[in-house]
């Protein structure tokens, strides 16, 4: 037998969504771990740099009403309503709490949080351009996970820093009774038994070539969940935002255009005009992501390869840069040799986040179809952040949306864990094999020889996505695409570390993260090639027209046989009317 | 392009030692963290690094370069003279090759209890602060804890279990230059001390590395001022 802990909670990922969660429940005095593969201020959440979005109406007139509207529209009408209506009803709220806790937002002359444009945001549903989006300057992601971290410390919560998980424990009657984990330091494996686990593992769109994404982003939690046999949701939409930096893929935040900046073709033409007349460059993200696409088809691209296009700001001045937009200016003077102050940034679409992931209710409790119905909750199973669909994202997030889905669904999910735990105040047996599977995994990398490389196949999956699954998607693209991944999963198979040795080996991690991204490549393309239709970031030339009677619903996608099946959207908000489905114009 | 990178694999019971790689690598546009990821995928996958974000904002990839602490991801290849000499952050124990154990550094951090302290009732909505009051916390909050600096500074190699080191310093101030913050007087209680904060001579190595262009110097000079400033 492995080494063993026990605990009321077990938490696997230190971002946002994970520090949020774990200070409910360790202010309920429960006994958490958060299980991190990097010390928890390294994870993804710290590069998040525009804001967190909350009708405060601290610079104009605002309500989350309006708030809610642009949520459903932004997600296509695929986002599920009552969960939109509770993160806009609680985001005000959330934003507060996170003041209070410490954060230090960006300030207006009246001593509020400042609030700058993002795009899709509006008033009275859909009239002129809304101010919304709470900001700590351009770095709001490290001040929001650095303030959760410290009050964390306060809470005095359990870190087990530089754990890997590798399974979760599920009994024959689907309870899940903790994770499996590798300690990176010593190499070993230690059972975390506990009767809640939530999963904060954060995105995976290093899938793909071009990502905005950390090098640890690579969809452990949604690994996990497949190889338990458990569905993944709404695979194939993933955000391509439209200004990342060409080949290197660090992000330029879209708060440059809410801060006054627009983007520039080759001619020196304002295009986004011609593709969302009033919003123009603050439209939907999927919409000016497209729009650069067809430039830079159109032959209207710049530089060499006529690849990219540019953002341009020096027009509001080196001052309001250098206050607003510090780390931006850091990044692209770094990563792209260019100072925003005296010449416009080169940008293009990159793959940045995942909107699907795994299933949830809005307690934040994983669903799946089990025995009874579409919706059933997996006991013991909790899953928040980027890793989960709950699903207020739909077809296409907007920015801002996504540190608040980290804290109010953190708080809602700690906060049912803790209900659920008082119900369920009792151990359950583990199963006689809990640890097999990730023992085998590990035995695995063991083999001494092999053919294939980790690096060389990680790779090849990334061209593939990046080839067959970008922008703008088509059958017969798609299809090859499986094809060639069908060959890098083959060959995996073959693929050794030579590398055997125990204590922070990091190859072996890379090998064991590969294991988790190939499944999510493949839920990704298969769920790509099944819905005909083109919704939010989901662009199908060959199936241009959104189909609400075929498609206004959910996929979920399972690993055996790779199995699709569908649920309904949830079209019923909480207490509002519904926003029925319309056309989508910007 | 030359590298000469620490190495020390704590399992061979081999002492610690310093291996040379030769790869073919363009240097334009490229960081240190490029190369070593190359050096790892073409030629040793048994070298062993932290590395997350790569853009400079995790803090995870803090290596002593060519004889200063930096960030490899931010650290541009051209200009640097060959071998490219690479080694862990000073005066640490290490884990392994380019690993240090951080344990220290981050128990000096809890140490200065790095949160807001504040115990009147939560209003309904947010605190009032004004931008100049905010602005106090600009050159503060933005600590990524690489560690460059505390693993810099003499005074910490000295004293590495009792001198806080200006990482943790420089959040001890945060908390005190917060207007919101209630406990400024137990904080300076705590900081009061001939080791945790006056072990600092003022030596600068912190502001000379900071890849976050922060000054813990500087934050560390207006903490003795409270103190003097106090005992008037
Ligand atoms: C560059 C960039 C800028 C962004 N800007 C914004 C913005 O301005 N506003 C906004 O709303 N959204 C923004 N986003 C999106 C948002 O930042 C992310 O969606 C969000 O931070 C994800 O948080 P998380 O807590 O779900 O995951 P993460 O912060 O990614 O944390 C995941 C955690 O899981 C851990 N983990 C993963 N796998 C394992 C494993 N196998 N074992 C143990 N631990 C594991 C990691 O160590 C980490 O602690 C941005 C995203 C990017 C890439
Ligand atoms: S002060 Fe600068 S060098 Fe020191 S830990 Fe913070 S960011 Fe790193």
């Amino acid at each position: 037998m492995i080494a063993k802990r026990t605990f009321d909670a077990v938490i696997v990922g230190g971002g946002g969504a994970g520090l949020r969660a774990a200070l409910q429940m360790a202010r309920a005095d429960l006994k958490v771990a958060v299980l991190s593969k990097v010390f928890p201020t390294r994870s993804h959440t710290v590069s998040a740099q525009g804001g967190i979005t909350a009708a405060l109406g601290n610079v104009s007139e605002d309500d989350w009403h309006w708030h809610m509207y642009d949520t459903v529209k932004g997600s296509d009408y695929l986002g599920d309503q009552d969960a939109i209506e509770f993160m806009c009803r609680n985001a005000a709220s959330a934003v507060y709490e996170l003041e209070h806790m410490g954060l230090p937002f960006s300030r207006l002359a009246n001593g509020k949080i400042y609030q700058r444009q993002f795009g899709g945001q509006s008033k009275h549903f859909g009239g002129e351009q809304a101010v919304r989006t709470c900001a700590a300057a351009d770095r709001t992601g490290h001040a929001l996970l650095h303030t959760l971290y410290q009050r964390n410390i306060a809470a005095r919560t359990q870190f087990f820093e530089e754990f890997f998980a590798l399974d979760l424990v599920r009994d024959a009657e689907g309870y899940v009774l903790g994770v499996v984990a590798l300690e990176i330091e010593s190499g070993e494996p230690m059972l975390f038994e506990s009767r809640v686990t939530l999963l904060a593992t954060g995105g995976g769109a290093r899938i793909f070539r071009h990502s905005t994404n950390a090098h640890i982003n690579s969809g452990d939690g949604l690994g996990m969940v497949l190889r338990a046999g458990l569905p993944l949701e709404d695979m194939e939409f993933w955000q391509f935002h439209p200004t990342g930096i060409p080949e290197v893929g660090s992000l330029i935040t879209e708060g440059v255009r809410g801060e006054g900046g627009y983007l520039l073709n080759k001619d020196n033409e304002k295009f986004m005009v011609r593709y969302a007349p009033n919003a123009k460059d603050l439209a939907s993200r999927d919409v000016v992501s497209r729009a650069i696409a067809q430039e830079i088809l159109a032959g209207r691209g710049c530089g060499p390869h006529g690849d990219y296009v540019l953002l341009k700001i020096d027009h509001i001045g080196a001052d309001k840069i250098k206050e607003r937009l510090p780390g931006i200016r850091e990044l692209s003077m770094q990563f792209a040799g260019v100072d925003p102050c005296e010449a416009p940034i080169p940008v293009t679409p990159t793959a940045h986040y995942m909107m699907g992931g795994i299933p949830t209710n809005l307690r934040g409790q994983v669903v799946a179809p089990e025995r009874y119905g579409p919706e059933e909750a997996v006991p013991g199973l909790y899953a928040v952040g980027e890793c989960a669909c709950v699903s207020v994202h739909g077809a296409n997030r907007l920015g801002g949306n996504s540190l608040l889905d980290l804290v109010v669904f953190g708080r809602a999910a700690g906060d049912h864990a803790i209900e659920y735990l008082r119900e369920n105040p009792f151990p359950r047996a583990l199963p006689g094999d809990s640890v097999a599977a990730s023992l085998a995994r590990l035995a695995r990398w063991e083999r001494p020889t092999g053919t294939e490389r980790v690096p060389q196949l990680r790779a090849e999956m990334q061209r593939i996505l990046q080839e067959h699954c970008g922008v703008y998607r088509r059958a017969d693209l798609l299809e090859a695409g499986i094809a060639k991944l069908g060959g890098v999963e083959a060959r995996l198979a073959d693929a050794y570390v030579e590398d055997r040795s125990k204590v922070f080996n990091t190859a072996r991690l890379e090998a064991l993260e590969l294991e988790n991204l190939l499944p999510v490549a493949r839920a990704t393309l298969v769920s790509a090639l099944a819905r005909t239709e083109s919704r939010g970031a989901h662009s199908r030339e060959d199936y241009p027209a959104r189909d609400d009677d075929r498609w206004l619903r959910h996929t979920l996608y399972t690993r055996a046989a790779d199995q699709l099946d569908y649920k309904p959207v949830r079209l019923k908000p909480l207490t509002v009317e519904t926003f029925q489905p319309q056309e989508r114009t910007y | 392009m030359r590298f000469r990178i620490y190495r020390y694999d704590p399992e061979s019971g081999a002492r610690p030692r310093m291996q040379d790689y030769e790869i073919a690598f363009d240097p334009a546009g490229k960081k240190v963290l490029d190369a070593l990821i190359a050096i790892k995928e073409q030629q040793d996958e048994s070298l062993a690094f932290r590395r997350s974000c790569r853009e400079g904002v995790c803090g995870s990839d803090g290596l002593n370069i060519n004889g200063v602490n930096s960030l490899a991801c931010v650290t541009a290849l051209a200009g640097l003279k060959e071998p490219i000499e690479i080694r862990p952050l000073p005066r640490l124990a290490v884990i392994r090759d380019l690993v240090v154990d951080m344990g220290q550094f981050y128990r000096h951090y809890r140490a200065v209890k790095p949160y807001l302290i504040n115990l009147d009732p939560e209003p309904e909505s947010e605190r009032l602060q004004s931008p100049a009051q905010r602005a106090e916390l600009d050159g503060l909050y933005e600590c990524i804890l690489c560690g460059c600096c505390t693993t810099a500074c003499p005074s910490f190699w000295w004293n590495p279990d009792k001198f806080l080191g200006p990482a943790a310093l420089l959040q001890a101030y945060r908390f005190v230059a917060d207007s919101r913050d209630q406990a400024a007087d137990e904080r300076l209680d705590y900081l009061e001390d001939p080791y945790r904060l006056f072990r600092c001579h003022g030596i600068m190595n912190c502001v000379e590395v900071c890849p976050k262009g922060l000054n813990p110097t500087a934050a560390i000079g207006k903490i003795k001022t409270l103190l003097v400033k106090r005992s008037l």
